[in-house]
């Protein structure tokens, strides 16, 4: 057998889970998905002594659009985001992201709670969460909290999460009014981790000059990266050459890659630079058509 | 540690079982060794190449990725239940029918994954095709022939049932 021996709990309810994490602390990992926790226990690079499974909690489970923001519970797997039409239109990022989110087989199981909770700086969710602004609604025994995204991841693989609380949902603003967004990024093959990837969206005015940017970067750091600070000089701007060349060098300036054996830093540096001056472009034009 | 031993009951391809199993066997394990249905195969075992797929619910699924104890009560679609008895599936013939395999390792996790992306899709394009198998790999056949197959086998199942 692949994994070292623990204990399995299948949850009953999100109290029990809690109280279950309470007791046993950094001994024990929630089981979501799996598509991350289960191949590091496959090669044993991760040991719990206790795996509290709560694909039970159905509760944890959905999209709810009906307010003026959506919320997801974080048990809801990518396959249902893809399929709800609703909430692609509603978030049109992850329209663009999903297909990029490693397979079909995997996007089955996956959880947008397990993805965020893992923290991964290569993955898609989170520069997608950071750039939206999304706020992360976490439980435990004691009581619960809302964290910014910005603020929640905190380094490689590592969240503002404590060793009794659980992410239960992440609220995502919809996209506002001529607002234009896009995500793109480049891996050696569909589904494989990405070299650089951008997630970008633009706000214009009645002029269409950008009243607003935000743009976050996956595979670049050790975390998500947030690039919109540095792009304060395109407000009041149209999309042009000088304007998307000052993007692409902010950007630059504002990462630090480490390089890995796909690519060497530098050229992670010119795919950001590249993707950066793509994805703003494709969000004024997007933006543009919903004015 | 004693072992952590749980009884579960699922449904594979139709047939009702009812074992106990310890927590930590992988459900590709659990198919193979316990119930003997040794045509889900098992490649990378870190859900990189998709050998092992199997359908749960309907959907394509890792199952090197999933505990066996969390197949309790569900319903899981392996290779041996893809064929109506000596009738091989459309898939499947088309597979024979364009060479689709050469060691045929990687073919088991391909059928699965492509009869549940064929009835979701059932006018695919080459290229819809090539990014549904994306996620399992073949390192014979270059993908070519199997691609050829897939879409022969969507053109055979839409003539079977316009």
């Amino acid at each position: 057998m692949k994994p070292a021996p623990f204990k399995y709990i299948a949850a009953s309810s999100l109290d029990q889970a809690l109280a279950l994490k309470a007791e046993y602390g950094e001994e024990a990992r929630f089981l979501a998905g799996g598509q991350s926790l289960i191949p590091a226990m496959n090669f044993r690079l991760a040991r719990p002594a206790v795996l509290i499974d709560i694909n039970g909690l159905a509760d944890l489970a959905g999209i709810d659009g009906s307010g003026a923001e959506i919320r997801v519970g974080a048990l809801t797997r990518y396959h249902v985001l893809e399929h709800n039409q609703d909430f692609l239109k509603a978030c049109p990022l992850f329209a663009d992201a999903l297909p990029h989110i490693a397979h079909p087989q995997i996007r089955n199981r996956g959880t947008i709670g397990g993805n965020l909770s893992h923290a991964d700086p290569a993955s898609e969710l989170p520069a997608l969460a950071v750039a939206m602004g999304a706020r992360m609604q976490v439980r435990s025994s004691r009581g619960k909290r809302e964290l910014a995204a910005s603020d929640f991841f905190v380094g490689l693989l590592s969240t503002d999460i404590k060793s009794d609380e659980m992410l239960v949902e992440v609220t995502f603003p919809k996209q506002a009014l001529r607002s234009g967004s896009c995500f793109m990024e480049i891996a050696r093959r569909r589904g494989d981790f990405a070299i650089a990837g951008v997630a970008a969206i633009v706000t214009l005015d009645p002029d269409h000059r950008c009243s607003d940017i935000r743009l976050a970067l996956c595979g670049v750091g050790e975390t998500p990266v947030d690039a919109s600070g540095v792009l304060a000089s395109l407000v009041g701007r149209t999309c042009t050459d000088e304007a998307l060349d000052e993007a692409a060098i902010a950007v630059n300036e504002a990462i630090e890659p480490s390089g890995n054996v796909h690519a060497s830093a530098d050229y992670q540096r010119h795919v950001a630079g590249v993707l950066t001056r793509r994805a703003i472009t494709t969000a004024y034009r997007r933006a543009g058509h919903a004015a | 540690m004693l072992p952590d031993r749980h009884d579960i009951e699922l449904s594979v391809n139709g047939k009702a079982y009812r074992r106990g199993v310890e927590a930590r066997m992988l459900l590709s394990d659990f198919l193979r060794h316990e119930l003997q249905l040794a045509g889900t195969h098992v490649g990378c075992e870190h859900g990189v190449c998709g050998a092992c797929t199997v359908l749960l619910d309907g959907l394509p699924v890792r199952s090197c990725l999933m505990l066996a104890v969390q197949a309790n009560g569900h319903e899981l679609t392996t290779i041996e239940g893809l064929a109506a008895g000596e009738e091989l599936h459309p898939i499947q013939q088309a597979m024979h029918e364009h060479h689709g395999l050469q060691c045929g390792y990687c073919t088991p996790g391909i059928l699965m994954t492509m009869r549940a992306f064929l009835d979701e899709n059932p006018t695919p394009s080459e290229e819809e095709v090539r990014e549904a198998l994306s996620g399992n790999l073949c390192r014979c056949t270059g993908y070519q022939n199997i691609v050829d197959a897939m879409l022969a086998a969507a053109q055979a199942m839409r003539t079977a049932a316009p």
